[in-house]
């Protein structure tokens, strides 16, 4: 008797104590764990080098990549009885340059097998018009438009010998989100069911994905960089993102 | 145990800042005549340190490339926070930028910001002044690295946010608290509207309100004198600033402009996007007789206005009465 009104008075605090902790819920460790993806840059089949290696788009005109970065938001992971599993707050940004961006780990997902996943190319339309943010989306990151409020979702600087801009420039800023002019795109990506995404306790999974930062110029509509070099939102930006809607990404393989 | 339970509940209830008791809380404060506010501080939770802060950041040059450049050197509490005498903007390096900077009060009730409509949030607001080229040509991670480094700004984002950690996004709370909070609503309108005692218009002004609902308003709708659309009133028979359509991307929004507050207009000139009056004569003329023929020219000013000089007088007195002497001369708001 005594010593269980000990116990409530010494449990009082600590339960009060949790309960002011923000409400999200409790985790317990043996129903989630962790997988990876990782981005490995690619232009038509070869490795991405910055600066250095020349390219060829479609219309067969030279050219090189400088800057290439772009984000991946609103993760979904779907498995095959169609329930899913939205991962909160998923906002990254890829950059070419910096390594440890290109590959991501997510934390706290329930375990199972996963046979689809979807993600925005970009950042979702109310958060372009949310408050200051944080994280991937601070517009310190540089991917925050200052005079036209909103992300730029992909973002592809270079030169060309045929671009007719100053420096021969090629700078291709693709955001915007509202019509006509939307550019959010999505991809998703079916996994073959014989080897699905195995969220384990004991297996943390890596999926690969090939992005192709050719794709921007080709796939709709062929891009020649004598006609468009240049572009920050609008309809070019249309243009360029319904290109690499079809091929920016890859599902190549799971490493379960 | 009781008690001590009752401690642990009070220290974890107790991130507030402390406010000393004689000090007074600056609040967000909403006119009767105003309608629900836009921005809601619900994320951004105003206290007099934040307020501080923000204003400080406001006035504060240093964090121009020249050191030579505040926000407050555009907007100028003496104009109702617009830029007297600059008909366009006027930055670091003396650059001419190409729009007349507008004034800042009842920020809290637009959804947009800037004159094309560009910019949708009040928090992401300061960015362009702070980057652009012609306006204070730094950055983001220039301005937090200054902070970081330069008393007594740590101890001042201790206070304001609990930390001491300086990032954009408490450096944009901040600001976008001292914006906020600017409300202009004690006019010589707003206390007749409110049927404050002892306060009338004088027969010329209420004359010039009759004119003012029947010619202007359509536009300059009430309380906020505008109705935040975007319209051209035909200032240039091909505007040479894109306006909306920048923006938009449409075609029919080319040279279209946001219809600008006319509260304290008595003291925001020069006016329009560029300014390119420098009276309220010289607005209402265009009014009567300068309204060019644009594209996209709004199809209410098709012929114009036409205003006779005793109108003309009529409304001028009446839009002296949107002055707000209080919110002007508010120490609150002042640099020092
Ligand atoms: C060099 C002059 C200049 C400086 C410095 C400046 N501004 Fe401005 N501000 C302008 C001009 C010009 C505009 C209108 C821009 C446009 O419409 O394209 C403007 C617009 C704004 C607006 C939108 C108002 C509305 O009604 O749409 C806000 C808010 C604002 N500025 C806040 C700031 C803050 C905060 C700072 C300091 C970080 C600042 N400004 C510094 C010139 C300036
Ligand atoms: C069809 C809509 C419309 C009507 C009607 C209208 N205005 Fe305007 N007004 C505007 C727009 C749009 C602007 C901004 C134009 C620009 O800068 O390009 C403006 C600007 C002004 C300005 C300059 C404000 C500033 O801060 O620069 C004043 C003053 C003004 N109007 C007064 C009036 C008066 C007085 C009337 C009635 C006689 C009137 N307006 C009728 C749309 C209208």
């Amino acid at each position: 008797m005594k010593l269980s009104q000990y116990l409530l008075a010494l449990l009082c605090p600590i339960i009060l104590l949790t309960s002011c902790k923000k409400d999200g819920d409790i985790i317990s460790a043996d129903t989630k764990s962790s997988f990876t993806l990782e981005f490995e840059h690619q232009v038509n089949g070869a490795s991405l080098a910055l600066n250095t290696s020349t390219y060829k788009n479609a219309k067969g005109e030279d050219y090189k990549i400088n800057v290439f970065k772009y984000y991946v938001s609103n993760i979904k992971l779907s498995k095959a009885d169609g329930t899913s599993y939205l991962i909160p707050e998923s906002y990254f940004l890829v950059d070419e340059s910096k390594s440890a961006s290109k590959l991501l780990t997510i934390n706290d997902v329930p375990i199972g097998d996963y046979t689809k996943i979807e993600y925005t190319i970009g950042v979702d339309y109310a958060r372009n018009f949310a408050g200051a943010q944080t994280g991937a989306l601070d517009p310190i990151n540089g991917m925050f438009w200052t005079w036209n409020s909103g992300y730029i979702f992909v973002k592809l600087e270079g030169t060309s010998p045929q671009s007719t801009a100053t420096n021969n420039a090629l700078t291709f800023h693709i955001g915007g989100v509202l019509d006509p002019n939307n550019t959010i795109r999505t991809f998703s990506a079916e996994i073959n069911a014989a080897n699905p995404l195995r969220i384990r306790t004991d297996a943390k999974p890596n999926m690969h994905f090939i992005v192709n930062a050719a794709s921007l110029f080709t796939g709709t509509t062929d891009v020649s960089f004598t006609n468009l070099n240049f572009t920050m939102g609008g309809a070019n930006s249309v243009l360029v993102a319904n290109n690499y809607a079809k091929g920016l990404f890859r599902l190549d393989h799971i490493h379960n | 145990m009781l008690f001590l339970s009752i401690a642990l509940m009070y220290a974890c209830s107790k991130n507030e800042d402390e406010i000393t008791p004689d000090e007074e809380n600056v609040t967000f404060a909403i006119p009767s005549n105003f309608p629900k506010p836009a921005y809601s501080f619900e994320n951004n939770k105003l206290t007099n340190a934040g307020f501080a802060l923000g204003k400080k950041l406001f006035y504060e040059a240093r964090l121009s490339a020249d050191k030579s450049v505040s926000c407050g050197s555009c907007h100028q509490q003496f104009a109702a926070f617009a830029n007297l005498d600059h008909s366009v903007s006027h930055g670091v390096d003396n650059c001419q930028g190409k729009r007349n900077a507008p004034p800042l009060f009842n920020l809290a009730w637009q959804q947009a910001f800037f004159w094309d409509g560009g910019v949708k949030n009040l928090e992401t607001s300061p960015l362009n002044a702070l980057t652009d080229v012609c306006e204070m040509k730094t950055d983001i991670e220039t301005v937090v690295k200054f902070l970081k480094n330069t008393a007594p700004y740590p101890e001042m984002f201790k206070r304001a946010f609990g930390s001491s950690e300086i990032n954009s996004q408490t450096v944009l709370k901040s600001i976008t608290q001292f914006m906020g909070v600017l409300v202009s609503g004690n006019s010589k309108y707003d206390k007749v509207m409110r049927k404050e005692s002892g306060i009338s218009f004088t027969s010329d002004e209420q004359l010039g309100y009759n004119l003012f609902k029947e010619k202007c308003a359509s536009c300059h709708a009430e309380p906020f004198f505008s109705d935040f659309s975007y319209r051209s009133n035909g200032l240039d028979l091909v505007s040479t600033d894109e306006g909306r359509s920048h923006i938009s991307g449409v075609q029919s929004d080319f040279g279209k402009f946001r219809v600008p507050s006319l509260r304290n207009i008595e003291y925001t000139g020069p006016y329009m996007h560029d300014g390119r009056f420098y009276n309220l004569d010289e607005v209402l003329e265009h009014y009567n007789s300068g309204v060019k023929a644009s594209e996209n020219l709004d199809s209410s000013l098709r012929n114009g206005i036409s205003l006779s000089s005793s109108e003309r007088t009529q409304i001028k007195a009446f839009l002296k009465t949107l002055t707000d002497n209080e919110f002007i001369k508010n120490k609150l708001y002042s640099e020092s």
